[in-house]
């Protein structure tokens, strides 16, 4: 099943990255970009050249596909680095980012989710249902000027961008943590109705066992199997880099550096970069596959 | 007055629904003795198991509403209790089992533990409470008690199961155990081994039994007394041997009327040229032989029953000759022609002969089709049987042989209630003319009035049009009172073969008779008989 | 089993046709309604705003650049303030509604045709070709819509057809996956087999029991779609490879807006209210819909629509 998976998922991340070498070398040539706009035709020449941009696509392809098969990804052009070390160094950051933002998240959906699920058409639920409406809804980069505009500008408390202190992650987390919020609370809440409702509550509660074991013990793990699965989906979408947030508040992570090397034609980044974050993804995927086969015997047998 | 072990009195449930105030029960009143098997009997929607749910404060509130009545039990009035005292009684002194054991049952947590829980909600140490579970998991009958409490529901039989549920009630030997319609999904014979099982415990342990059930067969069976209920209210309370040789209320006359295996077995025509050939016909999943090599005929005109428990490949049958799923080896001989070699496109043409009637009427109807356009989708494909300026004569003229209104026709299937919808269903079969049909469980989900009354419409129609049946089934009365002729299938294999009064007047086969014996009959006295029989033959 | 009735719909009830009956459901659920009311208007603006207001929209007035809102002495068209180069805000909004709603709704339009027909196949024919199919989307999920976005931003160039090309690529899978899966699912009841049964063919039960099934999920995941291709499109412009000035969608207004955030927050919040509120309202009814659109799950709303003032599902 797993060694499947595995297969299939190499098929498409090859397909992914025969489409993107090639796609990517359409947006045009990265000599005019780097070198000055005076620069004469000889420079240019010698920058394709030294860059291996001269050759035919099809060779520069072979080259590419030689190098990858002994672990080189190729230079930044826009650093004169590793193309790999560039990418590492911006996704440990996505990686904290996207780690603590959904831990936050999950605690948060999960019991804010289930009191709501406990108090159906109560304030608290209705309220509950107001954000989480509100979280699915909202942009995220309107939310984050305004935040800024708000925390940052007005009050003077947060810090406008770079990752100097804890304060600089507060506002790049409770931005991003709104949208999957929302959505993960949805599902906890309709989760829990429907456990709560289940038949197998009626027998603990025929058993005379208490209200506390009853969520806590029958319900809350029966109804996290579907939650996970969309915990992987929203937590797929963080490791992807969070462009607009991380581009607003300066955050050097995976999705400023994606954008970065789009807009700038660092290709060998461009490439390291999905490659990275595939692999980052898959992994995170047989994680929740792991944690399902945990919660629910009936996947294990 | 006092000296009931529980007794219930003048007791009104009500329910605020979408629809508005729906009474559930109103003033129903009953008692329950120690060592006593009392049934409550009643049609779905009757309000039978509503008074069970109010003593195990199980009514969510709202929507439900208690407006009046007690529940008295050892001196206090369980209503007026405060909730802890009423968790603490459940479990402990009053337990209940359900209809569904899986979905009753936790799917994620080991049975040993659920079972074990019981005790230790009301305050057992972890030691004790496993080891009362394992007692009490080898008390039921569960094979390798000890290894079993680490498995999960869904690693159990349907009847393993209800045996854990049982066990999970016992756990604190409780006075008083309700069982609503324990047996009712389970296969006859397993059906007989769990209530004789609840009988045996009830003697051992003196506890007050209550059983809510749907079947008149039950009450002979298992019931010291019992209430019928119809629509919330309790019509007639008597014996089952009063109830059954001297009803008083209509509707307890109406109930037993309907229940089957008391009409004439029908002999058999004389032999007709047979239709539908069935020869040596295999199905394989994987490894697993859910039919291993079926041969018999259809004649025209004749009904044949195809009898046997679940997991014997009797459904298996249905669908292969129809090919909903492809055969691994054999022939179906429909006329001369093998209906397994055919193309598609051939075998849709032929389809119109075969028809068939599926068990659960709401998921056999499209529900976003009318009933028109059900009825008259077979002409759309078929274009050569009724004309399309005749459709809307012929709907209201099938509408009418089935006992609806043509008006009905263009109403959604959702707005029928299940035998309505199963006489819809019977409705597109035959708007194809059919040869035959093929009846899959078609009335097992049905309430016995509304069951009797769609087995005389099968019947009239099958006098009328001459139309053949494969009638599957498990239930066993039910048969003797429509077919022509029995299969009896075990295990993917037909054990027995012959006409309804061969079969049940003199069965060769040791499954048969086991079948037949553990069927239950409304009457009373007949259970006497077999329950001396059953013994005989677990001796012998 | 504690049910005591099993609730069904008044034999009496007299069958009204569908849209009519949709809609007096609809008339009956304040919040939902309210919402709809919402996206008519914005519908309004989008269809006859710039042909009313372009003029006023464009019209610069440099004395009134980043004009404060709530200020009637300018006349109603400065009510909500002035942008950098003086033109008045509410008149651009309700112009830009237009080609926000026109790029939303046909990538919308598009992914929804060709991942559900994608869907329908890789459900239906089964095996290989569903296979390949499913490999397609794998690859076109995580194929990153920016470059994709820049791609055709550099070879060919910024109009709204390609963005919504850009856009609709992005959303195929969402509709290919469900529409597969829903297949996968409805193909197995009895009501196809039954079909199957009577010599249906194919095309018959794809178009006539798979499809009427599958279709309102479908429908309720466009609309809930529909928000997040809005806000897809306004984070692009707002990262400059969307919508090119002198057009106008919301999100550009947003990302223009951003540099006089200090001292002229209302360049941005405005439209970005805009967004959310439109986004707020396509939510809304989209969970409305999941129930209006289910005939099993109808009547509650049904009954609810003739007793007054029924309890909205949520």
């Amino acid at each position: 099943m797993l060694s499947k998976r595995a297969v299939s998922s190499f098929v498409s991340l090859l397909v992914l990255i025969v489409l993107v070498f090639f796609l990517s070398r359409l947006t045009g040539d990265p000599a005019s970009l780097y070198l000055p706009v005076d620069a004469s035709e000889a420079m240019r020449e010698n920058f394709r050249e030294i860059n291996g941009l001269n050759d035919p696509v099809l060779v520069q392809f072979g080259n590419y596909l030689s190098d990858l098969v002994r672990l080189d990804f190729g230079d930044s052009l826009r650093k004169a680095r590793p193309a790999m070390d560039v990418v590492l160094e911006a996704f440990v950051w996505t990686l904290w980012l996207a780690a603590i933002t959904m831990v936050l998240v999950v605690v948060a959906a999960i019991v804010v989710g289930s009191i709501a699920a406990f108090n159906v058409g109560k304030p608290f639920d209705r309220i509950a249902s107001v954000f989480s409406l509100i979280g699915a809804s909202a942009p995220d980069f309107w939310i984050a000027i305004v935040g800024i505009v708000l925390f940052s500008v007005t009050l003077g408390w947060l810090p406008t961008s770079g990752t100097g202190t804890v304060w600089h992650w507060v506002l790049p987390i409770a931005v991003l943590f709104i949208r999957p919020f929302g959505l993960i609370l949805q599902i906890v809440r309709g989760s829990m109705i429907n456990a709560l409702g289940s038949a197998y509550v009626k027998t603990a509660r025929a058993k005379g066992v208490k209200s506390s074991p009853i969520i806590f013990v029958h319900t809350l793990r029966n109804a996290m199997l579907p939650v996970i699965t969309v915990i992987g989906d929203q937590a797929a979408a963080l490791l992807n880099g969070a462009v607009v947030v991380e581009s607003i508040f300066g955050f050097p992570g995976v999705g400023k550096l994606m954008i970065d090397s789009i807009l700038q034609r660092d290709f060998n980044v461009i490439l390291a970069a999905i490659m990275v974050t595939a692999i980052a993804i898959f992994l995170m995927n047989i994680l929740i596959d792991v944690a399902y086969a945990l919660l629910d015997p009936c996947i294990r047998t | 007055m006092a000296d009931h072990l529980l007794e219930v009195r003048n007791l009104s449930v009500r329910f605020h629904t979408a629809q508005g105030v729906v009474n559930a029960v109103n003033g129903i009143s009953w008692h329950l003795d120690k060592g006593e098997t009392l049934a409550i009997l009643g049609e779905s929607g009757s309000g039978k198991s509503v008074s069970a749910s109010a003593i195990m404060n199980l009514i969510d509130m709202p929507p439900g509403e208690i407006t009046c009545g007690e529940i008295l039990f050892d001196g206090i009035d369980l209503l007026k209790a405060s909730v802890e005292d009423r968790r603490r009684l459940n479990g402990k002194r009053i337990a209940m089992i359900f209809q569904h054991p899986l979905s009753h049952l936790n799917p994620v947590y080991p049975v040993g533990w659920q079972i074990a829980e019981t005790a230790m909600a009301h305050g057992r140490g972890k030691a004790e409470a496993y080891d009362r579970a394992l007692a009490l998991m080898e008390r039921v009958g569960i094979p390798n008690a000890r290894a079993a409490m680490a498995k999960y529901p869904h690693q159990f039989s349907g009847g393993q199961r209800q045996r854990l549920m049982i066990a999970m009630a016992l756990v604190l030997k409780p006075e008083i155990l309700i069982a609503d319609e324990p047996t009712t999904a389970l296969d006859v014979t397993v059906q007989a081994e769990v209530l004789s099982l609840l009988e045996e415990l009830k003697a051992e342990t003196g506890m007050g039994l209550l059983m809510i059930t749907h079947d008149l067969g039950v009450v002979a069976e298992a019931a010291d007394r019992a209430v019928v209920m119809e629509r919330g209210r309790i019509v007639e309370t008597g014996t089952p041997h009063e109830l059954y040789y001297n009803p008083q209320h209509p509707y307890t006359r109406k109930l037993l009327a309907a229940a089957p295996g008391k009409g004439e077995m029908r002999s058999t025509p004389a032999a007709a040229a047979p239709i539908l050939r069935v020869q040596d016909l295999r199905k394989s999943y994987g490894g697993f032989q859910a039919l291993k090599g079926a041969t018999f005929d259809l004649h025209a005109g004749e009904t044949l029953a195809v009898v046997g428990e679940s997991g014997s490949g009797k459904s298996t049958i249905a669908r292969l000759i129809l090919r909903l799923e492809e055969a691994t080896a054999g022939c179906v001989l429909w006329q001369g022609d093998d209906l397994l070699t055919k193309s598609p496109r051939q075998m849709a043409r032929v389809r119109r002969q075969l028809q068939m009637v599926f068990q659960d009427p709401t998921q056999s109807l499209n529900p976003h089709m009318s009933v028109f356009q059900i009825i008259s989708e077979g002409w759309a494909i078929h274009r050569d049987i009724v004309p399309k300026v005749q459709w809307k004569a012929r709907v209201a003229e099938l509408l009418q042989q089935v006992g609806l209104e043509p008006g009905h026709a263009l109403r959604v299937p959702h707005q029928f209630s299940g035998g309505q919808r199963q006489r819809i269903a019977i409705a597109r079969a035959l708007a194809l003319e059919p040869e035959v049909i093929i009846c899959d469980e078609a009335v097992s989900a049905l309430d016995v009035a509304i069951q009797k009354q769609v087995i005389d419409l099968l019947g009239e129609l099958r006098n009328r049009l001459g139309i053949a049946f494969i009638f599957i089934a498990h239930d066993l009365p039910l048969v003797g009172d429509f077919a022509d002729r029995v299969l009896v299938m075990q295990a993917g294999e037909i054990v027995e073969q012959g006409t309804v009064r061969q079969i049940f007047d003199a069965p060769q086969q040791a499954y048969t008779q086991r079948l037949l014996f553990a069927g239950l009959d409304a009457d009373p006295d007949i259970h006497a008989t077999r329950r001396s029989a059953r013994l005989a033959m677990a001796r012998g | 089993m504690s049910t005591p009735a099993t609730a069904t719909v008044p034999m009496d009830s007299p069958p009204r046709t569908g849209t009519l009956r949709i809609l007096s459901m609809l008339w009956a659920d304040k919040l939902p309604f309210a919402a709809a009311l919402f996206l008519l208007v914005i519908v309004a603006c989008a269809t006859f705003g710039p042909w009313l207001l372009f003029e006023v929209a464009d019209d610069t007035n440099l004395r009134l650049r980043n004009a404060p809102p709530f200020n009637m002495e300018q006349g109603f068209a400065y009510i909500l303030g002035g942008d950098a180069l003086g033109r008045p805000l509410l008149p651009r909004i309700v112009v830009a509604a237009q080609n926000t709603m026109m790029i939303a709704g046909g990538a919308v339009l598009a992914s929804f045709l060709i991942g559900g027909t994608l869907g329908l196949i890789a459900g239906y024919v089964g095996r290989w070709t569903g296979e390949v199919i499913m490999r397609l989307a794998d690859v076109i999920m995580s194929f990153p819509s920016l470059l994709l976005a820049v791609i055709v931003l550099y070879m060919l160039d910024a109009s709204i057809t390609n963005l919504i090309l850009v856009l609709a690529i992005t959303r195929i899978p969402i509709y290919l996956r469900t529409t597969r899966a829903k297949v996968l699912e409805v193909r197995e009841r009895m009501f196809v087999q039954a079909a199957t049964m009577m010599g249906a063919s194919h095309l018959r039960i794809v178009v006539r029991h798979i499809l009427p099934v599958i279709l309102p999920t479908l429908l309720t995941i466009a609309t809930l779609d529909f928000a997040f291709v809005m806000l897809a499109e306004s984070a692009l412009s707002f990262l400059g490879i969307g919508i090119q000035a002198p057009e106008i969608t919301w999100g550009l207004m947003v990302s223009q807006g951003r540099q006089y955030l200090t001292n002229a927050w209302w360049l941005a919040f405005w439209p970005g209210l805009a967004i959310i509120l439109t986004t707020m309202s396509l939510n809304l009814l989209s969970s409305w819909m999941r129930v209006a659109l289910n005939p099993t799950q109808r009547w509650r709303l049904e009954t609810s629509a003739t007793s007054k003032g029924g309890k909205s599902n949520g």
